[in-house]
């Protein structure tokens, strides 16, 4: 869906850049991006090094970076005019033989909150006028947007990291400790707990090695609260 | 930034944060903190790092290894300007943000899982 986007925007000088934030690099986003066809660069993150480097704590989540590599739209949902879940399950009848947990994540996902529309008419505006767009935020204001990182937070990147270190080299049960220590210190990290519980369940249910899974947690903070809408 | 002992390669340390190690300090974007203990050349103590920029450095004793966090104690951007970045692409061809310099970018992350 952001080829499309892209196929608009380039020609007035925006380029998109999509990064897969996936510990198994591309063995496991790679037949993503083939089926995407994209004409952008498509990168990925094996490393998670966005969500340190700018403090990217779910996905899709995007930046906006101007001419001269200043940001100015700090880490935020995004979508590129279309919500990718509610495009897969549009005109979709759901099997009557579905599992029943299977059911419960498809109904959760349509109650996850989403403005598709709206991200991309702003991007559109940026696009046109540039700098003078009302959505080009001040460097001030980018930095202030971005999230804030109290020391939990770095301790969390640092498990983290650790775990995906061993969990590459098949150190399983260790990388999975630091996995409950990053989930535990930055509770709010979608990332981090889902990457980690994919690598239990494709449908990151119940595991016993972690204390809760997707659609238990989603219902728990409630699926409204899934994205946090940028401030458009 | 994984290390294999308490040391860190300064080389590595920009690459990786964007902190670079000046005569002044440790530098990123327009902020720059002392490390009046850093010897002048050679690998930085990771425990003096991690106290003057509040990493989070993190022991598995286990497998010998550390781990260093991002800085913290204010906003994930210490500034608005997009730190240096170089992924590599599905067939491992590497590609730096830093190319795209003249264009605006929308830069999206997504996932697989």
């Amino acid at each position: 869906m952001w080829q499309e986007l892209r196929t608009e925007l380039r020609p007035q000088g925006v380029e998109v850049v999509t990064v897969a934030l996936d510990t198994g690099g591309a063995d496991a986003a790679g037949q993503f991006i083939d089926a995407a066809e994209p004409e952008h660069p498509s990168l990925i993150d094996a490393g998670h090094r966005l969500d340190g480097l700018l403090g990217i704590s779910n996905v899709p989540m995007g930046v906006w970076i101007d001419e001269a590599g200043i940001l100015v739209r700090p880490p935020e949902t995004a979508h590129p005019g279309k919500s990718v879940l509610r495009e897969m399950m549009r005109g979709q009848k759901i099997p009557e033989n579905v599992p029943p947990r299977v059911l419960e994540m498809l109904t959760e996902t349509t109650k996850i909150r989403v403005k598709p529309e709206r991200y991309a008419e702003a991007l559109r505006d940026w696009a046109a006028r540039g700098a003078d767009s009302p959505y080009a935020l001040s460097p001030e204001e980018v930095v202030e947007r971005s999230r804030p990182r109290p020391p939990e937070l770095s301790e969390a990147a640092a498990h983290f990291e650790l775990g995906q270190h061993l969990y590459r080299a098949g150190d399983v049960d260790p990388a999975r400790a630091h996995f409950r220590a990053a989930h535990r210190l930055d509770p709010d990290n979608w990332t981090y707990r889902r990457q980690a519980w994919s690598f239990e369940d494709p449908l990151q249910g119940p595991s016993e090695h972690y204390d809760s899974d997707w659609l238990s947690d989603l219902k728990a903070s409630g699926a409204e609260n899934y994205y946090s809408l940028p401030d458009l | 930034m994984l290390l294999e002992r308490p040391e860190v390669d300064r080389a590595a340390l920009a690459a990786q944060t964007g902190w670079e190690v000046k005569p002044e300090g440790a530098c990123k974007a327009d902020r720059c903190v002392p490390l009046p203990d850093a010897p002048a050349d050679g690998p930085l103590d990771a425990r003096m790092l991690a106290d003057r920029l509040g990493m989070a450095l993190v022991a598995d004793d286990a497998h010998g290894l550390w781990a260093l966090g991002p800085e913290s104690g204010g906003r994930a951007l210490l500034s608005a300007e997009m730190p240096d970045l170089e992924l590599p692409d599905r067939h491992g061809r590497p590609f730096a943000l830093r190319s795209l310099r003249g264009t605006r970018i929308v830069m999206v992350a997504w996932a697989s899982w």
